[in-house]
């Protein structure tokens, strides 16, 4: 605790002392009494070692010198006392290792309890945020909270905070002890002191700017390599081997630079800590021998020889406490991210209505509407309304403007229009990813505001044009979408999506392990993958943003029969990237910029001559 | 592996030399330090003399500001040769990586090179950081300590020979009981970081499938993993601070007991029993740190294996000797040609090809997925070397060839494409770094990616995102094949590079291909027949062999295969009319 506050002081910024606060209440409130063993044994271990230093003196004053006079007196020497006094010793020295063993051991292993708590508290957290957070959010700047700053945290709980009060501890039993001796001496000791700790904060402080900047240029060198790595085969097409060379030895350099110095640095302080010390031990002598011999201040020549004892514990405390100091710093950079990610706002969810499975009827979904105190089922139609719904992911660029929609219950509604016209945000309001800004939606005449959104979710389903697996099983994957069906279920929906045929090639068919690139699948089966996991969820509103531009006719030929299979009764809208697959659709809706400018079915927009006829036209010339 | 390795220290040759020298020279000036003081007290100031202070203190004083220097400068030395060595390294595996045939990419996946070039690269340097410093410093300390014990008191020095191997053994033990947890450890590591990983990725379905409760369970399996065994782990390791410091006391405590009956025997002074106390410091911290440093350099020895695979790995197309540095026109001959993508292999890729290309004809080739069509394709450039027979572009078999000068010449839109963090202009470049702003203007113009750049808040200098997320599937495609044809190819291989871009568009790019680059001899690879029907003769590949050979009508009318996907085709387009 009193670490804590040292440090508190040293930071400046207000809210670094607020980090601080709240990690304290964290690691207190994880498990208060190993903190309290902890502090008690680090105590016992810095008191055990000072202890032992001064026994060292004692021996030869208290026990040896008596011995040696003893011999000279002619009498046989009496080891008793010497033997009581070592075998006192070795307790203390027992409770000492025994201390230090138990402090280390504890902080280490509430290091680590701290950090399973923050990162499932960390993930759980990051499970309830909206969609906008990963959109907004890169990958690889989530992912480094989860590995370098919890490794960090875990690193100052477990190694820097231990040290730091012990160096602290001792520094200032050796201090007192010193001044006991001389103050004169102590005084003088303390100008080097100041001088060796001036040093030592200006390495330190270089050490972690170097080392900021090594990793600096290792993330741009980093960078760097992923996408020319992963580009490699473009280099080679286009002979562009010596340009990327060149740049690449730009990054290398710097970074050989950066870590050269930052090495230095972090090296360089234990050198010169250690001859700083010899150094002040050599003063001590001279000056203390001055001293004493010219008389100018009462000096033994004892006190001296215990003087420069003392002096040599001196100067690795300081090195030790102003490296920790950094860890510490480094340490509350990475609390803070933490920190910020579990301090995101999480959905807002103020639906009260909720959507069940009908156990009885099979695909049957029912609206449990409150009326009167009783809870009545209502059977799920699936009519769903955008009535006027305008909406902007960044407020003042509006990227929805007045969509109106009437899709009746199993019908087909197909979305058209460019990438970026705002075909895939609709389906981002239907299943509120994201809040519209105004106009209403309804499902069933209920607002989507009112309905309970995991049950939202629950009763509609989404295949996503880039397809995502999670490692597990085939059998697993599918089952994802509902985790109550049976393994005959899931049998059913592969063979109702097509994808029955290609697990049955695989070598353990439903049970082969895939991990969440898909491992050998090809991009067309795993979008078979994530129809039949659809068709299990066996929901009564579908949205498919289809994309099956890389994927062989053979293969089309199947997904468009699943997906044909999945459609059948639902109401449904299809983010449609060919035309072909959408002509039968009970409703197209052609987007531009946001705007709905054309809708009707094939025959009606073909006879508008519109901005449908030229595209389709495009392709029918073809044919 | 070290022979590998040690190969790229080259120029920091001699810091890595200067370093030992250094610390040895430091700690022999270290280690004199004590014994010199203890003169100092003896003969100076418990004498009072002070001629004797002044001349030893300034001796004193000089050499430690010696030893500072030396010590700052091992320091420096030592870190500035293994970032050299570290920077030496990474170049040799990214410069070897550039000569790597396609054969050889596959072999690594490209996150696995770039793990080798930062973590294991960063292992390496440590450890030769410490190779070159810490485990000179060590070893030596112990050495003169030992050296110095013996010459103040051989009987006492005793003590050490019963401690040290009893300590050194309680360390091996500990080390080797904790060591198999961290494997373990860091494969929970990957399994938690593939958690997270898939829901940050796959976030849509997991919200959509509400699974939050199912993959919270499944992440808190994984960090419990985790924190179980490291926990474990941790236990042990603590160990070894119990270890030290019982070990250093019973140390101290027995030099006390049989060095106070020495000196009461009269063969030992007291000053002498306080410098045995330092010195058995040393000895057991030296052998502590002997210790770790080993741990650390058996941990890094598996980076050191894996950057030593980059580096020896053999490219498998390599420039011929005397290379034709002029192709002269678009034809191409297959002759023979089979191919296996490894020895191992039952069935070829390729099997037994003849075809006859023309200069300035234009090809389509159509198949299923696994026919073989990009593999076919991708024996003109050498982007792999056929198995048997032969390839000859204008007559000259491509092995002959330079292969700047071939793959320059032959220009291929790969199917995975890429491009590059940089302004558009700067990545359309690559095809011709000295292209004039026209002719970029013109390449875009054919692949009918001049309109929507310029529409571009930038035009051609609006600047493309890593993985060139900010621009569409189908503009993607259309600005790489603007970038192949700066390259004013005789050839031109178009791999299902049009799959994103809508069917009026793709037919103006065939026209304008066929219009503005009449003599570029034109293969055009893809799923759809509209792409390919207007080709010169189109190629239909079954699994590894060319099935047939002809215009659409001729097969149209004799191939199933061909008529079949056109059939299948030509029903989705008129569906629901």
């Amino acid at each position: 605790m009193n670490n804590l506050d040292q440090v508190e002081q040293m930071t400046t910024k207000p809210h670094k002392s607020k980090t601080l606060t709240r990690l304290f209440k964290l690691v207190l409130s994880t498990s208060p009494w190993m903190l309290i063993v902890s502090a008690i044994t680090i105590i016992l271990a810095a008191g055990a070692n000072v202890a032992g230093t001064l026994f060292i003196e004692r021996l030869i004053n208290n026990y040896i010198v008596p011995l040696v006079k003893q011999v000279q007196n002619g009498k046989s020497p009496d080891y008793g006392p010497l033997t009581y006094a070592i075998l006192v010793m070795l307790g203390v020295y027992a409770i000492g290792f025994i201390s230090n063993y138990l402090f280390t051991v504890i902080m280490a292993i509430l290091a680590q309890k701290v950090q399973y708590r923050v990162r499932n508290n960390m993930f759980t957290h990051m499970e309830s945020l909206p969609i906008s957070y990963f959109d907004q959010n890169d990958y690889g700047d989530i992912m480094s909270r989860y590995t370098n700053d919890i490794d960090t945290l875990m690193q100052m709980i477990s190694q820097s905070i231990p040290q730091f009060v012990n160096s602290a501890l001792t520094l200032v039993f050796v201090v007192t002890a010193m001044i006991s001796l001389s103050w004169q001496l102590t005084l003088f000791s303390m100008i080097i002191f100041a001088m060796s700790f001036g040093i030592v904060r200006y390495l330190t402080t270089k050490s972690s700017h170097y080392f900021k900047l090594q990793q600096k240029e290792l993330g741009k060198i980093n960078g760097y390599n992923e996408e020319m790595l992963s580009g490699l085969k473009v280099i080679k097409v286009f002979s562009h081997e010596e340009q990327i060379k060149e740049d690449f030895n730009k990054y290398n350099e710097e970074l050989r630079k950066a870590s050269g110095n930052a090495n230095t640095f972090a090296t360089i302080l234990f050198p010169i800590m250690g001859n700083m010390g010899n150094l002040l031990y050599v003063l001590i002598a001279f000056v203390g021998g001055m001293v004493a011999i010219n008389g100018w201040a009462p000096l033994t020549l004892g006190a001296i020889a215990s003087f420069l004892q003392l002096s040599k514990q001196f100067s690795m405390p300081i090195a030790q406490i102003s490296q920790q100091l950094n860890s510490i710093v480094m340490a509350i950079a990475g609390a803070q991210r933490i920190f910020e990610l579990q301090d995101q706002a999480v959905e807002v969810d103020e639906g009260t209505v909720t959507i069940s499975r009908n156990p009885k009827v099979k695909g049957a979904w029912d609206w449990n509407v409150t009326e009167n105190g009783q809870v009545k089922k209502v059977p799920v139609r699936g009519h769903i309304v955008f009535d006027h719904v305008n909406f902007s992911y960044v407020p003042g660029h509006q990227i929805l403007h007045h969509i109106s929609i009437d899709a009746k219950p199993g019908m087909k509604v197909a979305l058209v229009g460019e990438t970026g016209a705002g075909k895939t945000t609709i389906s981002n309001m239907l299943n509120r990813f994201y809040e519209i800004d105004s106009g209403t939606i309804t499902y069933d005449g209920i607002p989507l505001k009112e309905i309970k959104k995991d049950d939202l979710r629950r009763s509609l389903s989404i295949v996503l044009q880039e397809t995502h697996m999670f490692t597990g099983t085939i059998m697993e994957n599918i089952r994802l979408g509902n985790p109550e069906a049976s393994d005959d279920d899931v049998y059913q929906a592969a063979r109702l999506s097509h994808a029955d045929e290609f697990i049955h090639e695989l070598d353990d068919g439903y049970e082969t392990v895939i991990d969440g690139n898909g491992g050998d699948l090809s991009q067309g089966q795993m979008q078979l993958l994530s129809i039949a996991r659809a068709m299990i969820a066996d929901e009564p509103v579908m949205i498919l943003d289809e994309a099956t531009s890389s994927i062989d006719t053979r293969t089309e030929k199947m997904v468009q029969a699943g997906m044909d299979n999945l459609l059948a009764g639902r109401t449904s809208f299809v983010i449609a990237h060919r035309l072909s697959t959408i002509v039968n659709s009970d409703l197209i809706l052609v987007l531009d910029h946001g705007h709905i400018i054309e809708a009707g079915n094939h025959e009606q927009l073909l006879a508008k001559k519109g901005y449908y006829y030229e595209l389709y036209t495009g392709k029918k010339e073809i044919e | 592996m070290i022979k590998t390795l040690s190969k790229s220290i080259r120029q920091y040759k001699k810091l890595s030399l200067l370093s030992p020298l250094f610390v040895i020279c430091e700690v022999i000036i270290e280690m004199l330090i004590p014994y010199l003081v203890g003169l100092l007290v003896d003969e100076g100031i418990m004498k009072g003399n002070m001629t004797y202070i002044n001349k030893w203190g300034l001796i004193l004083f000089v050499l430690t500001i010696i030893s500072l220097a030396l010590g700052a400068s091992a320091s420096y030395v030592s870190a500035h040769a293994a970032a050299g060595f570290a920077a030496n390294l990474r170049q040799d595996m990214f410069y070897h990586m550039q000569d790597y045939a396609f054969e050889n990419i596959d072999k690594f996946s490209s996150s696995s090179l770039v793990t080798r070039l930062t973590t294991d690269v960063n292992n390496v340097q440590l450890s030769y950081q410490m190779l070159i410093r810490i485990a000179v410093r060590a070893p030596m300390m112990l050495v003169v300590s030992v050296i110095m014990s013996v010459i103040i008191s051989p009987r006492l020095s005793l003590i050490f020979l019963v401690i040290a191997p009893v300590f050194v053994l309680l360390l091996v033990l500990i080390i080797k009981s904790a060591y198999p947890y961290f494997p373990k450890i860091f494969k929970g590591y990957d399994r938690m970081n593939q958690v997270v990983r898939e829901n940050v990725r796959g976030i849509r379905e997991v919200k959509t499938y509400v699974q939050e409760d199912a993959q919270i369970e499944k992440f808190e399996q994984a960090s419990g993993f985790i924190y179980k065994l490291f926990a474990t782990a941790q236990k042990l390791i603590s160990l070894n601070a119990l270890v030290v410091m019982a070990v250093l006391n019973i140390a101290t405590l027995a030099i006390c007991w049989f060095g106070a009956h020495e000196i009461v025997g009269g063969s030992l002074q007291t000053g002498q029993l306080i410098s045995m106390f330092s010195y058995s410091n040393s000895v057991l911290f030296s052998l502590n740190i002997l210790a770790m440093i080993s741990t650390q350099i058996i941990i890094s020895g598996a980076s050191g294996r894996r950057i030593a695979d980059v580096i020896n790995e053999k490219p498998a197309i390599e420039n011929p000797r005397k290379p034709l540095d002029h192709l002269t026109n678009g034809e191409i001959l297959f002759d023979h040609v089979s191919f296996k993508y490894d020895p191992a292999d039952r069935v070829e890729a390729l099997h037994d090809i003849n075809l006859h290309i023309r200069p300035g004809e234009t090809i389509g080739i159509i198949g299923e997925t696994g026919s073989s069509k990009s593999t076919l394709v991708s024996m003109i450039p050498r982007l792999y070397d056929v198995t048997a027979g032969a390839v000859r572009v204008a007559g000259h078999n491509v092995k002959s060839y330079d292969l700047k000068t071939l793959r320059d010449n032959v220009a291929v839109v790969l199917q995975k494409n890429v491009l590059f963090s940089g302004t558009i202009k700067e990545n359309l470049k690559w095809g011709n770094e000295n292209a004039t702003d026209e002719e970029v203007i013109a390449a875009a113009k054919i692949a009918h990616a001049d309109g929507f750049v310029r529409e571009m808040p930038d035009g051609y200098d609006t600047m493309i995102e890593q993985g060139g997320n900010n621009v569409s599937g189908g503009q993607k495609q259309r600005l790489t094949i603007a970038r192949a044809l700066l390259k004013k190819p005789k050839i031109l291989i178009l791999d299902d590079s049009t799959s994103a871009v809508d069917t009026s568009t793709e037919r103006e790019i065939r026209e304008s291909l066929a219009r503005d680059l009449p003599e570029t001899t034109k293969i055009i690879i893809s799923q759809r027949i509209v792409s390919i029907k207007d080709a010169d003769r189109i190629i239909v590949m079954n699994h590894g062999k060319i099935e047939d050979i002809g215009n659409h009508e001729e097969l149209m009318q004799r191939n199933e295969l061909y008529s079949s996907i056109a059939k299948f085709q030509a029903e989705q387009g008129s569906r629901g009319e």
